[in-house]
């Protein structure tokens, strides 16, 4: 469904003597069959958006080659546009408008009949829970509502593949919830292609056969995410002692059984094997050395855990980086227009 | 035509929401209306010695009012579009099938008409007021009009979709307007000026324009006077939508 080689976007920020050219995306390779659902995971900033523009037409590569659906983004652009569909972070829907005729005349803008399109927007509002809100102005709509809308908006014309940008940034928990089910329904009942970008970890681990992880305009990894996972060394061991004499020992016995050891305080921590297996005869030996426990915790390997061993820092520090440091923000627009 | 068909999906999405909003049409014909009731008095003494072929006040007011209107009220189109596009739906449009220019091109359309009601009123106000002109010339002036005003309203709409921002655009139109509203003689003929703000004033399209809808509205249309200013509303519409078409079909707008 997607096959692209090379992928580079490069743009200009600054000028005068702090001009400099920032490779937002540098030389991304992807492979997407039909029928995946496709999580693109990566820090703020990291190229996620950059590299989905270039796939949607939005925004000609500065270098590579790119396949989507089975033509080519830049040659032929418009047959792309036709089998996609597209939900952007921003929205798609004019605040001040029914929500209805905007789904009716995006489905036309698609070369829908108005008869064809009314029906099918009634369908996807009813699929999406959106009954009632044709006469809606999404002003007057609730967050999870408005991105629902959204979702209506990019499959108005039966895409077979959609692309979703950070489809529940800044909804609560319960509408984010409820979006992933829509999200998954997607395939099950409708048989779509799914490539979703998100920083959230809990997201792509939810609905993604396989995560592909961008960090800094490279692709750093690609599997499922259980495979990504056993590339952690180990289940993480988090244990609180009562005093601090006791520190050592329980770091020396911990670091018989695993490794990675590290001291916080009184917290002792490891990577271990099979955590469930060899943690009953851990405590025993603890126990039997004389070491009281405050907690004790395991942990299975999280996405953060495997960005952590790819790339040496964790999700939150690259945002928190990014962040300071981010007056070329490569994922706004304005910079590469 | 696909074009013509996509055209008119954004032409009548445009419509619908104005006409939910009709307010913006009558602020936007306010100032001209302003103009005419509390500014059209003054003239009346001093019309006669303008030698401008009318000694009609409103005859001489009106069709520069008509113009100014078509300048500033479609300078003001782009707006819109800003709005827009912060919420995404200029995305969302680019990444359907339907051309990047018809995209463009439907709401030209919704500015041209909304000028055309504009235009409507002022004359009719204009007439009300004790305007003379023949149905033909001041039709033919209204054409005019619209021409200019799509010109205008495209440039507008490829500057909203270059600047993206309220705070950009609203000095760059203030700086550029100024001048033109000054030296196209809409409310005092440039003749009766010093001869060097006259010279300066030739250089000014919006000038030529400015006279050619007040001699059509005077019944004079074989002059060259009415070419010369249909001729530059012909070239500043060319301009115009070359522009705002480039812009939107740009790739990476």
């Amino acid at each position: 469904m997607i096959t692209a080689r090379g992928l580079v976007q490069t743009f200009h920020t600054g000028r005068g003597k702090a001009a400099k050219e920032v490779r937002a995306v540098d030389g991304v390779d992807l492979d997407v069959a039909e029928g995946e659902v496709v999580g693109f995971l990566g820090p703020n900033g990291a190229g996620k958006t950059t590299t989905l523009r270039m796939l949607t037409t939005l925004l000609r590569p500065t270098a590579g080659t790119a396949t989507v659906a089975g033509y080519d983004v830049v040659k032929e652009p418009v047959q792309v546009r036709r089998s996609i569909g597209y939900v952007s972070q921003v929205g798609s829907t004019f605040s001040g408008a029914y929500a209805g005729d905007e789904v009716v005349d995006h489905g036309m803008l698609y070369g829908m009949a108005r008869g064809d399109a009314v029906r099918r927007g009634q369908e996807l509002f009813e699929r999406l829970q959106l009954d009632g809100l044709w006469k809606r102005m999404p002003k007057n709509m609730s967050g999870g509502q408005k991105r629902r809308l959204d979702v209506v908006m990019g499959l108005i014309h039966d895409p077979t593949l959609v692309f979703l940008d950070e489809p529940t940034t800044g909804l609560d928990p319960q509408a984010r919830a409820n979006l992933w089910e829509h999200i998954e329904s997607l395939r099950t009942s409708h048989g779509a292609t799914v490539f979703l970008t998100t920083h959230y970890l809990d997201e792509a681990d939810a609905l993604a056969d396989r995560i592909v992880i961008i960090d800094q305009g490279r692709i750093v990894a690609s599997d499922t995410a259980d495979n990504l996972k056993a590339q952690v060394a180990g289940d993480l061991v988090d244990l609180e002692v009562a005093s601090d004499d006791q520190v050592a020992v329980a770091a020396q016995r911990l670091g018989a059984i695993g490794q990675a050891v590290e001291t916080d305080g009184r917290r002792v921590r490891g990577r271990v094997e099979r955590a469930g297996r060899v943690v009953p005869s851990l405590l025993r030996d603890l126990g039997s050395a004389g070491v009281v426990l405050d907690s004790i915790e395991v942990l299975r390997p999280t996405l953060d855990d495997v960005f952590l061993t790819l790339t040496g820092r964790s999700l939150r520090d690259a945002e928190a980086g990014e962040a300071s440091s981010s007056e070329g923000e490569p994922e706004q627009k304005e910079e590469v227009a | 035509m696909a074009f013509v068909g996509e055209s008119n999906i954004v032409f009548r999405r445009q419509i619908r929401m104005n006409l939910r909003n009709p307010a913006w049409v009558l602020i936007g014909i306010m100032q001209p209306v302003l103009y005419l009731v509390l500014f059209g008095p003054l003239l009346k003494p001093l019309v006669g010695s303008f030698d401008t072929g009318t000694d009609n006040a409103y005859t001489f007011l009106v069709p520069g009012l008509l113009v100014q209107l078509g300048m500033f009220g479609a300078f003001f189109a782009g707006f819109g579009l800003i709005g827009e596009w912060r919420e995404g739906v200029i995305e969302a449009e680019r990444v359907t099938p339907a051309s990047r220019t018809a995209l463009l091109v439907g709401r030209l359309m919704r500015d041209v008409i909304q000028l055309f009601v504009q235009a409507l009123i002022l004359v009719g106000l204009g007439y009300l007021m004790g305007m003379r002109g023949s149905v033909g010339g001041v039709l033919l002036g209204i054409f005019i009009t619209l021409v200019v005003g799509g010109a205008c309203a495209a440039a507008s709409n490829a500057l909203a979709l270059t600047t993206k921002s309220e705070d950009v655009m609203a000095p760059v139109i203030n700086i550029v307007m100024m001048p033109v509203l000054l030296l196209s003689g809409i409310l005092l003929p440039m003749t009766i000026g010093p001869e060097w703000l006259q010279k300066i004033s030739d250089f000014m399209p919006f000038r030529y324009i400015v006279d050619a809808v007040r001699g059509s509205f005077a019944g004079d249309f074989g002059t060259s006077t009415v070419f010369w200013g249909a001729a530059w509303a012909a070239v500043l519409a060319a301009l115009g939508t070359w522009w705002g078409t480039a812009t939107f079909r740009k790739e990476n707008a």
